[in-house]
């Protein structure tokens, strides 16, 4: 059941990931990418990460695409122009190519396994959030601040290539 | 929560991260300066920003054999890190000096160029002091997005418009495959750390080919090789390199180049020793692509930014191999190859900052014609880094590029050194050309006044320096550089 429900999510997640790259208005597309988080959200429920699906849909689904909304507002932007697509050929043995590397991986990697501290008592025991905070604020406290800088560093850019008189 | 608290202030050990902490310190401290400073005066910004390189030069000077480690094994300040430190910190300095004149000339005197080159660096010393893969990638993007933003700063340019968007775009790919690459170790191992991805790996010898591992190393190795610039990952390179602000291009070729070998020496050989046999092959295949395909395109070049963008591709093949080597004096050939190109690289795109108009349309080869009689010291200089490009005793070229050879020799890898030196050879051509040009050729138009800037002149004369000290007596410092091995 849980299997069959998977397959049906996964389904929409691909389904609207396309629409995102395929369709002509941008619109469309930010709507099918609130569709996209929305799956991915369930495969963390899916996953027992409750914690990380409640952020996904209240980051990524609310706040990141409420911005994506507001700049395509503000900038205006119409449908594109229908051109025809180039490099098609490419794509497709690309995409073949990715493909059967994608299916012989599967056929062979081990996948089944579970390495690494955090098993599923672990998070029975201590809780899901509870372990997130940890690793996030004692192991990976480092990481944390560097991406404080790389967040400055990112606006600090942002404002130098956008404002009209530096 | 007291307990949680405790538990987080174990980990953490200042001294640890003490080159990048007062890195970012200065660069946040410019970044607030800036704001009370008026329009367009961006000299005082340059000289505390100089102030601060030279004061983290010295703390990470005393970190030379006190190796720290800290932050639950996200970060190790060994004489790895030191070395590589100091690389990039040579590398700053020099770009800063140069910068001040050349921004006012090219009329974007921007006082945030500053920081972001502090902070620049700083990312670079997390991705040599890194020993987690989170840390080694968000060091990476601290470097790349300040990059990102420093090749796009001419905003009323074309040419750095072209520079920053491609630069974003294909780097913004490539962290891609990096962070996958990441994300497959870790599902394969349990842990990003470097040193444990190792042990895992020695202990489960069967995981050694399973298709996750090996997938996860080649992405990995795909995003650093990308910000090495090796073929068949080099094609952003002539374009951002010609585009960016000189001294934007001149960092840049030194800079990340060394933070992306630092990354990818320590990755490869701690934590995935086990799979040598698979990496070193497959970069025998890039390092010969790699000085081929760069020595070859940069003979075609006329324009002197993008021939140096070729030539810098050819000497990231040089340098790679050191890592098939993957031997004592291969690894530690590395490290002063780095060294050595940060001082002849940056020395030589000093002399374009100067020898360039405003534009930079005259730095061309026919640009170039009569300039060693007309402008003598300059003409001297650039001869003497491009000797140290070519390779020629006593230079630092030569002596980078005879370890790293030797290295390879040492390991059996004999035909590999005999093409790097025939590629040496085929460099020769187009090295020699500018001189060529520089001495042998009439002028072609008046070059008027060349502002004598006293801080880009006190960079090309530390690069020289540098590139005689290193080619002079190798000695000392390939000493330091192999006591700089793990």
């Amino acid at each position: 059941m849980e299997v069959l429900f998977f397959y049906l999510v996964a389904l929409v997640a691909v389904l609207s990931g396309l629409i995102v790259v395929t369709a002509k208005s941008p619109v469309n597309s930010a709507l099918a990418l609130v569709n996209t988080f929305f799956c991915l959200a369930v495969f963390y429920v899916m996953l027992h990460a409750p914690f990380m699906a409640a952020i996904q849909i209240m980051v990524y689904a609310g706040a990141i695409m409420v911005l994506i909304l507001f700049v395509i507002m503000l900038l205006n932007m119409g449908v594109e122009p229908h051109k025809k697509p180039t490099h098609i050929a490419w794509g497709a043995i690309g995409g073949t190519l990715v493909l059967l590397v994608s299916i012989l991986f599967i056929q062979r990697g081990d996948t089944a396994r579970a390495v690494g501290n955090i098993s599923k008592d672990v998070v029975l025991r201590e809780g899901h959030t509870a372990l997130i905070g940890k690793a996030m604020f004692v192991d990976f406290l480092l990481p944390f601040e560097i991406a404080s800088i790389l967040l400055l560093v990112a606006i600090v850019g942002a404002v130098i290539l956008a404002k009209k008189e530096v | 929560m007291e307990n949680l608290v405790q538990m987080a202030l174990q980990n953490v050990n200042m001294a640890a991260i003490m080159p990048s902490l007062v890195l970012c310190c200065f660069g946040m401290f410019l970044l607030m300066i800036n704001v009370f400073m008026p329009r367009g005066k961006t000299t005082a910004a340059s000289l505390i920003s100089l102030l601060g390189l030279a004061v983290t030069f010295v703390v990470t000077l005393r970190a030379w054999n006190h190796p720290e480690l800290g932050f639950a094994g996200h970060v190790a300040l060994d004489n790895f890190a030191t070395f590589f430190n100091v690389i990039f910190l040579i590398a700053a300095f020099l770009t800063v000096l140069m910068s001040d004149d050349y921004l006012h000339r090219e009329g974007y005197p921007v006082g945030e160029f500053y920081p972001l080159v502090l902070f620049t660096t700083a990312g670079a010393m997390w991705m040599a002091s890194g020993t987690d893969l989170m840390t080694v990638f968000l060091g990476l993007e601290v470097l790349s997005i300040s990059l990102y933003v420093l090749a796009g700063l001419f905003r009323g340019q074309l040419r750095s418009n072209e520079a920053g968007l491609k630069y974003f775009l294909l780097g913004a790919f490539s962290t891609g495959f990096l962070l996958y690459g990441t994300a497959l170790l870790y599902g394969v191992a349990g842990t990003t750390n470097i040193a444990d991805i190792g042990f895992y790996l020695s202990a489960h010898g069967k995981m050694l080919q399973n298709p996750m591992t090996i997938a996860g190393m080649l992405l990995l190795a795909v995003g650093f090789l990308f910000k090495i610039a090796v073929v068949p990952f080099h094609m952003w390179t002539p374009d951002v390199y010609q585009g960016a602000p000189t001294p934007v291009t001149a960092f840049m070729s030194a800079g990340p180049k060394a933070a992306a070998f630092a990354a990818l020496v320590r990755i490869l050989i701690l934590g995935l020793g086990g799979l040598q046999a698979d990496w070193s092959s497959l970069l025998w295949m890039l390092a010969v692509l790699t000085m081929f395909i760069g020595n070859v395109t940069a003979i075609y070049q006329t324009d002197i930014k993008r021939m140096l963008a070729y030539s810098s591709i050819a000497h990231a093949g040089y340098a790679l191999v050191g890592l098939v080597a993957a031997n004592a004096v291969g690894i530690s050939g590395i490290l002063f190859y780095m060294l050595a190109y940060t001082f002849m690289n940056i020395g030589a795109f000093a002399v374009l900052v100067l020898a360039g108009k405003q534009g930079e349309d005259n730095l061309t080869l026919e640009g170039f014609s009569g300039f060693g009689y007309k402008r003598p010291f300059l003409g001297v200089a650039m001869s003497i880094f491009l000797f140290a490009l070519m390779g020629i005793p006593p230079t630092a070229g030569f002596a980078g590029k005879f370890y790293i050879f030797a290295g390879a020799i040492n390991a059996g890898y004999i035909w590999l050194a005999i093409l790097g030196v025939l590629n040496s050879a085929i460099s020769l051509y187009y090295y020699l050309r500018v001189m060529v040009y520089m001495y042998f050729r009439e002028p072609q138009e008046d070059y008027g006044w060349v502002r004598m800037n006293p801080g880009t002149v006190v960079s090309i004369v530390l690069a020289i320096v540098g590139v005689l000290y290193l080619g002079v007596v190798p000695g000392k410092i390939m000493e330091m550089a192999k006591m700089a091995l793990f």
